[in-house]
């Protein structure tokens, strides 16, 4: 690989696709040719056309797509639902089609040698034509089929592979494989197109679609590796979902904001810092949303914006729970500070659903931001997905340089670690546990402050009361052990003075 | 067949490389012997209008298309076997009627 690039290293083109520039280190290799494959379903005509669709809309790139399979006038038809106005820019000059799709009822019959001259001398009419600096063709699989000799087929392709290089124009060719893990692409196309090879994949994973790309390789020059999940998105196309491409670079603030109690601002030592994530743990009914709805309150109090996902109430539920602890979202979202979107977690894929919180914030640009509970996403996908889903929603939130308070509901009603909680508590900042205590036959509740980057915080168990005014931390449990653990214990007074006593100087 | 039909006949051809003038030449014999002089020939070269290409969704070259009499019909290769490109023409079944 050195050979070829020896002087100049190999540029990239940023496709605009949102997410792969990331992944891919720039984009495509600038001037050659990659070759997307993946099974049927795998969304490479998508692919295809949007690499031609955001070089028109981002950077004026004109280009040409050279379709074997759909007729232009489906492709058209199918792609304006993407807000793609390819009429519209086929009158403008800026995107021409070169159809080669098979025309119905017309047999042709071979008598000889031939070769594919005039396809290739259709191409580069068009990309003459409207100065294309990027094609697209979709697919070589289907070219096998239209010719019996599949030798020839294969020799035209390289043919015209080199005849792309020499126009110096960036290309995307898309071919057809038959298994998610098994040879690159049917028909060996590979071989000559062989320096960037790009996979798409649509996995049926515990009854759960899931999109991936993988960068296999990129000649003389870097990328990502690994897969990446995607999701194609009915008014945007494709969207990749960078995770370990997201640099952990944040700045850190030393600048605290209220939670919201003033009781648990004391327990973090003087409140959250500005830009930290902070868990809220604890089991179902144990006071979590209500620890949400105190800290979206006190931003809106300060005269913050305050964003807030709920994915286990509805709308309804959630404005009359948040009405009993005397908190009023409803006065508040008419003023413009509060945005509250309820969504049922099974209404989408989890990657829709990150998609769907990162727009809502750049669109709404808040202060402070919650999500209640991230759990309760858990059950639409894989438990990688999900992983995955937490990571890139934690690392995008940071970015944002503001506090988000997320809640993760334990398995069991005593406590004990959730898988939330395994995937996200490193990358949080603070994790507050909330816990049932079983006391002389009663329920009762305690909240600790268990982990606090960057600052002291108190490490009692508080107890903590709930009533129309909200939430009211009072004194720590101080005979009793094993709250944690889910299996409290009482010490007798004389006890609990001997332990104290161990740890006096 | 109607004896008085005349025949169009389309070649596009890709610039006047050996191939493309093989197909001319293998045409035109057919046309002779087979046709009575009861055609008419066009050659279009692709280099030189490749939007008519465009137009027609050729592909490969030499490609034949016979316009008229209807159907419409398309021959790819340098129409070396007569055969196959007398089935296009539907000519075939007729040459074989007189045998």
């Amino acid at each position: 690989m050195a050979m070829e690039s020896s002087n100049t290293p190999v540029e990239k083109l940023g496709t605009g696709i949102e997410g792969f520039d990331l992944i891919a280190q720039g984009g495509l290799p600038k001037g050659r040719t990659t070759l997307i494959t993946g099974t049927a379903g795998s969304a490479k005509t998508v692919f295809a056309a949007q690499f031609l669709a955001e070089g028109i809309r981002k950077s004026d790139e004109p280009g040409v797509f050279v379709t074997f399979e759909e007729h232009p006038s489906e492709i058209r038809k199918n792609l304006l639902s993407m807000n793609w106005p390819i009429q519209e820019w086929e009158t403008q000059n800026r995107w021409r089609f070169v159809d080669a799709s098979p025309q119905p009822g017309q047999e042709t019959i071979e008598s000889g040698e031939f070769d594919l001259g005039a396809l290739l001398a259709r191409i580069e009419h068009a990309v003459r034509t409207v100065g294309a600096l990027r094609i697209s063709i979709d697919s070589l699989g289907a070219v096998f089929t239209l010719f019996n000799n599949a030798s020839l087929v294969r020799a035209e392709l390289r043919r015209l592979s080199a005849a792309l290089k020499g126009m110096g124009i960036t290309a995307v060719m898309t071919a057809e494989r038959t298994h998610e893990f098994g040879e690159i692409a049917r028909f060996g196309v590979e071989e000559f197109v062989a320096d960037n090879v790009i996979i798409l994949r649509n996995v049926l994973e515990a009854e759960k679609r899931r999109r991936t790309i993988e960068i296999l390789k990129f000649r003389g020059t870097t990328h990502q590796k690994g897969e990446y999940p995607f999701t194609v998105l009915p008014d945007q196309g494709i969207v990749i979902i960078p995770l370990s491409a997201i640099e952990l670079k944040q700045r850190s603030s030393d600048t605290r904001v209220p939670s919201g109690s003033p009781e648990m601002d004391r327990m973090c030592g003087g409140g959250f810092f500005r830009d930290s994530l902070i868990l809220v743990s604890g089991a179902t009914g144990c006071g979590k949303t209500l620890m949400t709805a105190e800290f979206i309150h006190g931003g809106a109090k300060k005269g913050e914006r305050c964003l807030l996902f709920a994915y286990e109430e509805s709308r309804e539920q959630l404005l009359r729970n948040a009405n009993g602890w005397g908190i009023d979202f409803e006065t508040l979202e008419q003023n413009g500070q509060l945005r509250v979107i309820c969504a049922y977690p099974e209404s989408a894929g989890m990657e829709d659903h990150l998609i769907a919180i990162k727009r809502e914030i750049d669109a709404f640009k808040p202060d402070r931001v919650a999500v209640d509970s991230v759990s309760a996403l858990e059950r639409v996908g894989t438990n990688r997905g999900f992983r995955e889903f937490m990571i890139s929603l934690a690392s995008f939130v940071k970015h944002q340089e503001i506090p988000g308070m997320f809640t993760a509901t334990t398995a069991t009603l005593m406590g004990g670690p959730s898988v939330t909680e395994s995937h996200f508590s490193s990358i949080t900042d603070t994790i507050i546990l909330l816990r049932y205590v079983e006391m002389l036959g009663e329920m009762r509740r305690g909240v600790t402050v268990l982990k606090m980057r960057g600052s002291m915080h108190e490490k009692d168990i508080r107890e903590f009361t709930i009533d129309n005014k909200g939430m009211h931390i009072g004194k720590p449990f101080r005979n009793i052990v094993g709250i944690l653990t889910g299996k409290p214990e009482y010490l007798n007074v004389e006890s609990v003075d001997r332990i104290s006593g161990m740890f006096q100087d | 067949m109607n004896t008085n039909e005349k025949f169009l006949l389309k070649l596009y051809i890709t610039g006047h490389t050996p191939r493309s003038e093989r197909a001319i030449k293998n045409l035109r014999r057919i046309c002779e012997e087979d046709l009575g002089g009861r055609y008419e020939m066009r050659v279009i070269d692709i280099l030189e209008q490749p939007q008519l290409a465009e137009d027609e969704k050729i592909l490969a070259t030499p490609t034949l298309i016979k316009v008229l009499p209807p159907p419409l019909r398309r021959i790819i290769g340098d129409l070396s076997d007569s055969e196959k490109v007398l089935l296009g023409l539907d000519l075939l079944p007729v040459e074989l009627n007189l045998k």
